[in-house]
């Protein structure tokens, strides 16, 4: 075959490329704040205390259930809640695209080499499981309601409204994890986009309005996903630290 | 190289370009050469490379048409990333450094920046093709906007096949054979979605089209000179669409309580298919799967 002879600008290998810009940016930061965040979330998972105070839950915890009296060894509230969470995002179709290149290296960038020559199979194999991705949804959505009746708990102290800085960071976590979870390329599709012909389907003007405010807000996924994850963390942070007594809680009303 | 820049008051500026050179009748030819041009303002890489094929190699071998983005004849990379050449303008690189131009990686070189793109015209041949349902009784088919909104997206392509060269799939691992690529994953999307076709592709997609080669890692996306979102808006839709099928236990379920009213018809592949001929048992087989699940 000619094109066996002749010589080509770039061959095959893990990182040939020819492109000149700082391509690695943006993996080596995907693989690090996701390994922050899993690191974080697993010393938080395993620590076993600090999850609540006051009318504040962490969302790193909720729903919450006691574990101290089952004996199971290692267990903790958040043990028991965190591969909900976390299966969602793992499944993501936007953390897909981020892990992929950043950790598995298929590939690390565009037009650069990728891992895994000759043995590659996407997600037709060991992956298949990412087709379920809409399961995780389901869960999510639920815990959406759990988050949100949480919020609605935390302006309760001793049966009194009232409103504390805590309130509010729950709030904004709730908000961001709403986008995220309502944004969702599976959530898009079970609304409406799985119909072909919107005018004669049942519900179909309902549906086509759904999916068209879906895909609005489909287009800043990838935004909601870090932001999110961001706000989770800083959520946790924050009520972490009133109940080991690092911070106060500024009681606003 | 040292060069002289011509006196104060000429506004002529120079750039370099390093062409890659090769010729497939050649056994060990391939190499990137360096040609100096002068730039205008507005000039695109194309321009240039015309420059060097009129003043100092006039055997170097360009494939182009409109120099306008609509016939995506002049796709090449262009510093490493995939790009019309005559879509991307000289101003957008740093005078200093040297432009590398190269030919697509993932097909045959033919001459230089030319290669041989023609397995993406025989993956077409192999797609069922748009099967509308019967016209209504006063002789019209009729479908409303809504319904077609969402493809209209996919028809901009001009095929190009810039996408097809960056998807690692078929750039780092050569599955040419199993994966169509995702300038026919969105052509898939486009007769899917379609409100008046008949026909269920969906069983090619997953297996002869391997749609789950795709990990979704939006180099097609980010390469598209026509700017179509062929990952959020094509892809994964169709990914989703597939796993209603073939990965859904529930709705697996739901099909065997409430079968389908409207149930599209599996393709009849043309008998003469060069590529499977009669009596391969891939088209049974699938038939087989689809009654038994349906
Ligand atoms: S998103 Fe899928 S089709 Fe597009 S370049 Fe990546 S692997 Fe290929
Ligand atoms: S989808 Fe975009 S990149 Fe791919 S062939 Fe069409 S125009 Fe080119
Ligand atoms: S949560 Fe990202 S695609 Fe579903
Ligand atoms: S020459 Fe037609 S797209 Fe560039």
């Amino acid at each position: 075959m000619a094109d066996k002879v002749v010589r080509l600008p770039v061959v095959d290998g893990l990182g040939n490329t020819l492109r000149k810009d700082n391509w690695w940016v943006g993996p080596l930061v995907t693989f690090s704040v996701l390994s922050g965040f899993v690191v974080y979330a697993t010393l938080r998972a395993f620590e076993g205390a600090h999850y609540a105070w006051g009318p504040y839950l962490s969302p790193l915890a909720s729903p919450y259930f006691e574990t101290r009296d089952l004996g199971v060894p290692l267990l903790t509230p958040a043990i028991l809640i965190l591969p909900f969470p976390g299966l969602f995002r793992f499944t993501c179709y936007y953390y897909r695209k981020a892990y992929y290149r950043a950790f598995a290296l298929t590939p690390p960038a565009c037009a650069v080499g990728g891992r895994a020559q000759g043995h590659y199979n996407g997600e037709r194999k060991l992956l298949v499981f990412q087709n379920l991705h809409r399961y995780a949804l389901y869960f999510a959505l639920l815990f959406l309601v759990f988050l949100w009746h949480d919020f609605a708990k935390s302006l309760s102290w001793e049966g009194e409204l009232g409103l504390g800085v805590g309130s509010l960071v729950i709030f904004l976590n709730c908000a961001f994890l709403t986008l995220y979870t309502t944004s969702c390329h599976s959530f898009r599709h079970l609304v409406g986009g799985s119909v072909d012909s919107y005018s004669t389907a049942p519900l179909g003007a309902l549906r086509f309005r759904l999916w068209s405010a879906v895909s609005r807000l489909n287009v800043d996924h990838m935004a909601f996903a870090w932001i999110s994850l961001a706000g989770v963390v800083l959520c946790d942070v924050y009520i972490r630290s009133v109940a080991t007594g690092a911070i106060q809680d500024v009681r606003l009303l | 190289m040292a060069h002289e820049r011509e006196g104060a008051g000429s506004s002529a500026t120079k750039a370099t370009l390093k062409i890659w050179r090769a010729d497939a009748e050649v056994a060990g030819s391939g190499e990137l050469v360096a040609y100096e041009v002068e730039t205008y303002p507005g000039m695109v890489v194309l321009d240039a490379i015309h420059a060097v094929q009129a003043k100092q190699a006039p055997d170097l071998a360009v494939r182009w048409n409109c120099k306008a983005g609509r016939c995506g004849s002049c796709s090449a990379e262009i510093n490493g990333k995939p790009k019309l050449l005559c879509m991307t303008r000289m101003s957008t690189f740093a005078p200093a450094e040297p432009i590398v131009v190269t030919p697509m990686k993932t097909w045959p070189l033919i001459k230089d920046l030319v290669t041989d793109v023609s397995h993406n015209y025989r993956v077409a041949k192999k797609i069922p093709p748009f099967a509308p349902r019967p016209r209504d009784a006063d002789g019209r088919w009729r479908m409303q906007q809504e319904d077609i909104d969402r493809i209209q997206e996919f028809r901009k392509c001009i095929e190009c096949f810039l996408c097809q060269d960056v998807c690692h799939v078929l750039r780092d691992h050569h599955e040419t054979e199993e994966f169509v690529g995702p300038r026919f994953l969105i052509h898939l999307a486009t007769l899917d979605m379609h409100p008046l076709d008949t026909v269920d592709r969906r069983p090619m997609i997953k297996d002869e089209f391997g749609i789950g080669y795709c990990n979704i890692t939006r180099c097609c996306t980010e390469v598209c000179p026509e700017h179509i979102v062929l990952t959020d808006n094509g892809i994964i839709p169709l990914k989703e669409r597939v796993a209603d099928d073939f990965y859904d236990p529930l709705r697996w379920i739901a099909r065997k309580l409430f079968p389908p009213k409207h149930k599209k018809r599996l393709p009849v592949l043309p008998d003469a298919e060069p590529a499977r001929p009669l009596g391969v048992p891939a088209p049974a087989n699938r038939a087989e799967t689809v009654d038994a699940e349906e």
